[in-house]
């Protein structure tokens, strides 16, 4: 084995959980159907202290997904210096198994918006977006993966559908692709899409990693449900059945449940990763 | 119709502003409050960031006050960089300008003491000298004594009891009294402590970070106050794991 091989070569095929501080102690004693975690990447950015001691130690037990969260690989202007040397360290000292960003922009001119801002699918938009998946790949010396956003408008000078878009960058940059069922399904009912359609139209074999998470319910201005990607709340039951049209065609995968806001204690927390081992015993390995 | 980031950040910060055309719904009519959800999710996401940072001064001004307050802040000062920790670091300054909290001088100084915590907490770790290192120099070379201090220490100097007003706000402290306090926060593992000192602490603590010998450090807490007690001082910084190397000079 390589000297600076992960110390978990892939993620499992099961599920995973986006890991919360007030996890840690059930995690560190029964982890139950959990076989691996996932990090914002910006909460792992200061010097020391809990946060890392804690990331230190669950690292030895369980493969690290590190999912960042404030690259801004769509944005308009030049990915930040900083951060990318940011992003090295991380990636350099925990040497995860693997790392992630989102088709999106959340800077401009200085300011981090804190939001995952959506793209026009565009000749411009994918050069730049392969070209700052490019340096930030050379950057930190391995493949990334690339995750589908929640859609809640279009814009209409859009060429590309999301998954044709989606296989070009990976065609491109030579990346993998993160797959988020439940923004699959939010952004289906919000533009009057199939879902299964866009899982049909997708590169499954591009796909490394699964999310899945909960949504809110609103309306737009003429009465249509408008979904919200929250990830405060349990997985609705269209989006578990959304994944399993999914695992049928993918085979496989290893799946996150994400809950950031609202986050429940520890036992429902692991009855959704239940739910997830449940529909990976359906699909033939 | 091309939509820059520029106009979509714009319109994203400013309720005032048009949505960008171009943006849209499925059957191609303006996306109306599609886009809202951009706006609230901002707006929301760093109201929030604030609120944890400065759960004191959240508290103080009651939730739909702080939000107020906040959706001005995060206007004027979005964040300059994606790592959360480290937003708010001009809410202090913010808070001492504010026109309508101008009878609230205190808070300023709670958010300074809120941002120290914060920077405390996540300060990198460093290995404290032993228990017994300083009582192991000789009495007439204490004086010499230099010392460097872990990176989580932080010290803060207020005309307000902003020991009194956090510790009866966050920890089941008394009523603050109208004094004076300034503060040293250690992180004996994990978990920042603020500690209000004894006079002359302030001034004493002051010179030693900035390498002056005990000697003359101490001296410089007695010019302060002359009830400056040298032993409480140091006890304090032991008990804090803040102390992390001492080194005689000449």
């Amino acid at each position: 084995m390589l000297d600076d091989a992960p110390r978990f070569a892939k993620l499992p095929n099961r599920p995973g959980v986006g890991y919360k501080p007030q996890h840690y102690s059930a995690l560190t004693t029964d982890p139950g159907d959990v076989g691996w975690l996932e990090i914002h990447a910006e909460n792992y950015m200061g010097a020391g202290g809990r946060p890392l001691a804690q990331l230190r130690h669950l690292s030895e037990r369980f493969p690290i997904s590190v999912h960042g969260v404030g690259l801004s690989i769509g944005g308009e202007g030049p990915l930040d210096p900083e951060h990318l040397s940011r992003l090295k360290h991380l990636v350099g000292w925990l040497n995860p198994t693997v790392f992630s960003e989102h088709l999106a922009w959340s800077t401009h001119d200085g300011a981090f918006l804190n939001d995952l801002l959506p793209l026009p699918y565009t000749q411009a938009t994918l050069t730049r977006v392969a070209d700052h998946i490019d340096q930030l790949q050379n950057t930190i010396g391995r493949q990334m993966m690339l995750e589908n956003p929640s859609s809640y408008l279009a814009f209409s000078e859009s060429t590309w559908s999301e998954p044709d878009f989606l296989r070009e960058v990976a065609n491109r940059s030579g990346c993998g692709l993160l797959l988020d069922v439940n923004n699959v399904f939010v952004s289906a009912t919000n533009l009057h899409t199939d879902p299964k359609d866009y899982i049909d139209a997708y590169p499954l074999d591009k796909v490394w990693e699964i999310h899945l998470g909960g949504h809110d319910e609103d309306e737009d201005d003429h009465g249509s449900p408008l979904l919200i990607d929250s990830h405060g709340k349990a997985i609705v039951d269209p989006v578990w059945a959304l994944l399993d049209h999914t695992l049928a065609l993918s085979g496989p995968r290893p799946i996150l449940i994400e809950w950031d806001n609202d986050v429940p204690d520890w036992p429902v927390l692991h009855a959704e990763a239940t739910r997830a081992t449940q529909a990976l015993a359906k699909v033939p390995a | 119709m091309i939509v820059s980031q520029t106009e979509f950040r714009g319109a994203l910060l400013d309720g005032a502003r048009d949505r960008p055309l171009g943006l849209v719904d499925d059957k191609s009519r303006a996306a109306g409050r599609r886009f809202d959800v951009y706006r609230n999710n901002v707006a929301v996401s760093l109201t929030d960031a604030l609120a944890t940072g400065f759960p004191t001064i959240a508290k103080l001004l009651g939730e739909e006050n702080f939000a107020a307050i906040a959706g001005v802040f995060l206007r004027q000062s979005p964040p300059a960089s994606p790592l959360m920790m480290h937003y708010g670091a001009g809410f202090p300054e913010f808070l001492a300008d504010f026109a309508p909290l101008q009878h609230l001088g205190y808070l300023a100084d709670v958010a300074r003491l809120e941002l120290a915590l914060r920077r405390a907490y996540h300060a990198a770790d460093a290995a404290p000298i032993a228990p017994d290192a300083l009582a192991a120099i000789a009495p007439e070379q204490l004086g010499n004594v230099v010392m460097t201090f872990a990176p989580a220490v932080e010290t803060l100097q207020s005309p307000w009891p902003v020991h009194a007003i956090w510790a009866f706000n966050m920890a089941d402290g008394p009523k603050p009294d109208a004094i004076a306090q300034d503060v040293l926060i250690t992180r004996t593992e994990f978990d920042p402590k603020p500690h209000a000192l004894s006079a002359g602490g302030f001034a004493c603590l002051t010179a030693l970070k900035a390498g002056v010998p005990l000697g003359d450090a101490a001296a410089k807490g007695s010019e302060a106050a002359q009830d400056f007690d040298l032993g409480a001082l140091l006890a304090l910084l032991l008990a804090g794991n803040a102390i992390t190397s001492l080194t005689l000079t000449e």
